[in-house]
């Protein structure tokens, strides 16, 4: 006798703080999820980066190095390796195990807002305010980037890869979309200053949040305009957005101290996370769980579903 | 009486002698030895050493032995003890059963029986290259039992071992003998260069009536190489190499002889006995210990003679003792000797040396000659304000000194009218012969004035660059630092525009430049053209590449060049340029995301990005990197309808028609036409008002926890969306609305694709 096939759980919030984790390393500016999801990584401004357990909240590792504040990090495939980027205009190679500075990749003229390795880690990616993204090679010893991509006119505020894709977010309000695969440039106008940039899962759509307190997903292909998501606060800060795991859910950080999640279909506001009182730095959601993690001031929260009362809600809903 | 008559005969026999008891022998141990002098000497039984030596089987005497004082002062410098084996032996090694033996005995040369000279040596040499290196056992073994019937023929001929056969010779007649008749052998002798060296020293005592035999000659020897080595290998002696620092000969790699060979030769060295395994088949290895040996130099006093004379004498002088005069010439060693060990097997010294080659000398060169060549273009230099100083120089040279001799005519081709007028014998033509003598004398002076004001100020000029400017040389060097390295930047500065070929040439000294190369300037010149016309390029180049000189990186980066340059007729522009923003900033107002908001550009990646990221290289074989740039003529009507032209390319970049169209389409090939675009303005600030409407609605009104549901079916009415993808299906209505609309109207646009 077959087992009745279990019914499809309804889409999980991450809508339970888990823990805490006081970082000690002056404002968290962004916090990160390795590839995995295992680990947390915070940048501080304190010029420090921190590796940090995800399932116990204890600190692993200390990178220090770097000359100003840290703003980006990423950690390779393998997490071998992390990068960093910093307010003094480098770009940082860490060995995690070591916590040694494999490289120092100067070049950028102003703070690098950003940083990302490539899907198999042979190229960071770096976008700074000096509006440039440069692309360094980690096989070679070469300390000039292999490329420089110059075309936005003002500061790059947020970039992403995928496979062979790179979406890039300025502040000249424009999205743009580098296909290495067919040598093309799409640039999405979105007219107000972009703060940060998705692909979705399924590598079909963009998200971009403006400083328009505004949210949109555009599809990749033609860059039309599938949905948009409003109600948050979003006008000065450089605020994260991300998707939900399954891309069932849109998120963004606000100005007023909330995290703000909408249903990616209907576009409705499905959850309303209070994290504090100042402004919700940084995001990350978890690559496979239905896990968030908030940065506020000088603090990292873990949010996840707890499933029966998730779903209850979710249901009384 | 009776006694006496007995006769008697012979001796009497002495009768005591029998009865005398013969002599007790005496017993063995009151038997002795006396030597020569009558010292006793004791016997030790012949395991024991034989007979006592020295005192009481000593060594020395009495007194024992007496080491040899060391002496030296300032005047007597002590010299080198040089023991030789005679300081350890005594009398009795000198004498004749001894080791030594120091009496005249007949040599083992006289007597009949004695080993042929020459042929021991070849035989030894022959043994050296044997399989079992220095082994002549075997020859030794087998000696004929008897002499052939030959040499015993050739003996009652009077034939001696050693000496050669035929008629005896006078060394004179000998010598014209072998200088006629020598040539008729096609194998040279190898002996027969030393005989002649020898003949020479002997000439002065050889007495007239004294014939010689003639000389014997080596053997040759007919042994095929049977190995593939070159010629004069000698392989390594295993025998040899094994066995160590206790070797008795030892292989040495700088001299490939050994010493068994060269003593043979007569050259004796007093190499350093060395172990291990060397020889001409190994290198120095890693194992050799004392790695301070020199190992391309080595130079010794063991390798030059200390002691005068080195061969022994008497070795071709048949029958003869050395005389006086003989033995004085022997420090001269002879020319083959010094060869010896060093010429390969089977191969002799010529007899005769090479002839020298008569090298002439160079033809001297006329004293007025300068090593001056090319053209003398015939150029006022003085004119040329541009040229460059050195050249300016040196056209002065290469001219000043051929100018005297220049004929002053060349054909009448030269000449000018006043002169071919002059050589017809014509009279001079009436009236003013230039313009100026028309003018009047004022408006003249005027002229001249001018003329010699621009001229002193050009003259001035050319003097101060001449000056001021530092040497060709270091302008180019500076040139070559200021562009050294730099990347390829596809935004430089084109001075030489209106002349494309010579923008071309500079584009490649430039590249030169960046890539470091120190003749650039020489090697990016057309070489068809003339000197001058080269040189005078040689100079602007330099000269742009230095005023162009590209800023640093880091400040090339924050700066952009700028759009429209003062000087030039064109500007480098991206070649796809973004359209207006303010449409888009209306689509995005009217939320119209897609087409109208989006634009796609080729963009070209660098190769190695690609490979890093795993995908082939769109362009392949493309060596732009980033946006393809063009150059536009400024004043373009183009450049002001940039949207126009920049459609263009972007449309052969366009999705493929499979694609999913927006109704956006639509609209933009619509705007050419006036109506239409009115009526497509219509119909946004319609959807504008219709999509602001949710906009508009109170949106966050609820709690924290709760959700906020955004409607947007205001449109709902006129079709009812089913639940899922709003925003397409409101496009889709619209679309219907607009097709309705442009039908009502009575168009009928052709262009019209809209599924």
């Amino acid at each position: 006798m077959a087992f009745p096939q279990p019914r499809p759980q309804a889409p999980q919030l991450p809508q339970h703080l888990l823990r805490t984790i006081d970082c000690q390393q002056g404002a968290v500016r962004a916090v990160r999820f390795n590839c995995d999801g295992n680990y947390l990584l915070s940048c501080g401004s304190d010029k420090s980066l921190k590796l940090w357990s995800m399932s116990r909240g204890t600190l692993l590792k200390t990178y220090s190095g770097h000359g100003y504040e840290v703003l980006d990090a990423d950690s390779s495939y393998d997490n071998s390796q992390i990068c960093s980027c910093s307010s003094d205009k480098t770009v940082i190679l860490w060995d995690v195990a070591t916590g040694q500075v494999t490289r120092k990749l100067r070049g950028h003229a102003g703070k690098v807002n950003c940083v990302q390795f490539s899907e198999e880690a042979t190229v960071i990616l770096s976008g700074s305010i000096d509006g440039t993204v440069r692309c360094w090679d980690t096989r070679s010893r070469r300390y000039e980037p292999i490329q420089v991509l110059d075309e936005a006119r003002d500061s790059i505020s947020s970039l992403k890869v995928a496979q062979h894709e790179l979406l890039t977010g300025s502040v000249d309000g424009r999205v743009r979309l580098y296909d290495l695969r067919m040598g093309q440039l799409h640039v999405d106008f979105i007219s107000s200053p972009i703060t940060c940039v998705c692909f979705s899962q399924d590598g079909q759509c963009t998200l971009s949040s403006s400083l328009d307190s505004t949210v949109r997903l555009l599809d990749k292909s033609t860059g039309e305009m599938l949905g948009e998501y409003t109600g948050h606060k979003m006008k000065g800060y450089k605020l994260d957005c991300c998707l939900s795991s399954k891309d069932t859910h849109v998120l963004s950080c606000s100005e007023d101290g909330h995290v703000y999640c909408w249903d990616l279909v209907e576009g409705s506001l499905s959850l309303k996370l209070p994290v504090g009182k100042a402004v919700v730095q940084s995001l990350s959601f978890h690559p496979s769980e239905t896990c968030l993690l908030t940065a506020m001031e000088g603090r990292v929260q873990v949010w996840a579903s707890e499933p029966e009362e998730a779903d209850e809600e979710a249901m009384a809903k | 009486v009776a006694e006496m008559e007995i006769g008697s005969f012979g001796d009497l026999i002495n009768v005591g002698f029998k009865n005398k008891p013969l002599k007790k022998p005496i017993p063995l141990h009151e038997q002795t030895v006396k030597d020569e002098k009558g010292r006793y000497k004791r016997f030790h039984g012949a395991f024991t050493g034989g007979f006592s030596a020295g005192y009481f089987n000593t060594v020395g005497s009495k007194e024992g032995w007496a080491p040899s004082a060391f002496v030296s002062s300032r005047q007597q410098k002590a010299g080198k003890q040089n023991a030789r084996p005679e300081d350890f032996m005594d009398e009795e090694d000198f004498s004749e059963h001894g080791i030594a033996p120091r009496e005249i005995t007949t040599s083992s040369e006289f007597s009949s029986s004695r080993r042929d000279q020459a042929a021991e040596k070849a035989k030894a040499i022959n043994a050296q290259a044997a399989l079992i290196p220095g082994d002549t056992l075997l020859e030794e073994l087998i000696a004929p039992a008897r002499l052939s019937i030959g040499v015993e023929l050739l003996r009652k001929m009077g034939w001696k071992e050693g000496q050669g056969v035929g008629p005896r010779v006078k060394r004179k007649t000998r010598r014209q003998q072998m200088d006629g008749g020598s040539r008729v052998y096609g194998c040279a002798l190898p002996s027969a260069g030393a005989e002649d060296s020898e003949d020479d020293d002997d000439e002065e005592f050889a007495p007239e009536n004294v014939t010689f035999a003639p000389k014997d000659v080596t053997p040759v020897d007919f042994s095929p190489r049977m190995g593939v080595q070159g010629l004069g290998y000698r392989g390594l002696d295993p025998g040899l190499a094994l066995l160590g620092h206790g070797a008795p000969e030892h292989i040495d790699l700088f001299k490939p002889q050994s010493e068994a060979r060269s003593r043979l030769f007569g050259d004796e060295r007093s190499g350093t006995r060395r172990g291990g395994v060397a020889g001409q088949a190994f290198g120095v290895g890693a194992l050799e210990d004392d790695d301070d040996e020199d190992v391309y130099h080595r130079d010794s006093m063991s390798r030059y003679d200390s002691v005068l004379g080195g061969e022994e004498p008497g070795d071709r002088l048949y029958g003869w003792t050395a005389p006086q005069q003989y033995s004085r010439n022997k420090g001269k060693p002879a020319k083959d000797v010094s060869y010896l060990g060093k010429i390969l097997e089977g191969f002799t010294l010529a007899q005769k040396p090479a002839k020298e080659k008569t090298i002439f000398p160079p033809p001297s060169l006329p004293r007025d000659y300068r090593p001056v060549q090319g053209f003398r273009p015939v150029v006022e230099v003085s004119r040329l304000s541009g040229v460059s100083p050195a050249l300016a120089k040196a056209l002065r040279t290469s001219r000043g000194h051929m100018v005297k001799e220049e004929p002053q005519q060349g054909g009448r081709h030269q000449l000018h009218s006043g002169q071919r007028r002059t050589l017809l014998g014509e009279d001079a033509l009436q009236g003013p012969s230039s313009v100026m003598e028309l003018l009047r004398p004022e408006d003249r002076q005027r002229l001249l004035n001018l003329r010699n004001a621009s001229n002193q100020t050009s003259n001035q000029t050319s003097n101060q660059t001449s000056n001021q400017t530092s040497t060709p040389e270091s302008r180019v060097s500076e040139a070559l630092a200021a562009w050294r390295g730099v990347q390829i930047s596809t935004q430089t500065f084109r001075p030489f525009e209106k002349n494309p070929s010579k923008q071309e040439r500079y584009e490649l000294y430039l590249n030169r430049l960046k890539q470091g190369d120190k003749d650039a300037l020489d090697r990016s010149l057309d070489p068809a053209m003339t000197e001058w016309e080269r040189s005078r390029e040689r100079d602007e180049f330099v000269r742009a590449s230095i005023l162009y000189r590209p800023s640093s990186s880091s400040l090339s980066t924050r700066f952009t060049r700028a759009q429209h340059q003062e000087d030039d007729d064109t500007v480098e522009v991206s070649r796809d340029q973004e359209g207006d923003i303010d449409d888009k900033q209306a689509a995005v107002t009217m939320k119209m995301f897609g087409k109208l908001t989006r634009e796609t550009f080729e963009w070209h990646p660098d190769k190695l990005l690609c490979k890093r990221f795993n995908v082939p290289d769109p362009f392949p074989g493309s060596g732009t990197v980033g946006l393809p740039k063009v150059k536009r003529d400024k004043f373009s009507v183009f450049n002001f309808l940039t949207v126009a032209e920049s459609r263009e390319p972007t449309a052969l970049l366009k999705p493929p028609e499979s694609m999913k169209k927006s109704r956006w389409d639509v609209s933009e090939q619509k705007k050419e036409e006036d109506c239409l675009s009115e009526m497509l303005s219509a119909a946004r600030s319609q959807t504008e008002t219709k999509v602001e409407k949710p906009a508009s609605l109170p949106a966050s009104s609820s709690s924290s926890q709760q959700t906020e549901v955004r409607s947007r079916g205001t449109n709902s009415e006129v079709i009812d969306p089913p639940e899922g993808y709003r925003p397409l299906l409101f496009k889709m209505s619209f679309l219907t609305w607009l097709v309705y609309i442009l039908t009502s109207f009575g168009l009928f646009y052709n262009n019209i694709n809209i599924y």
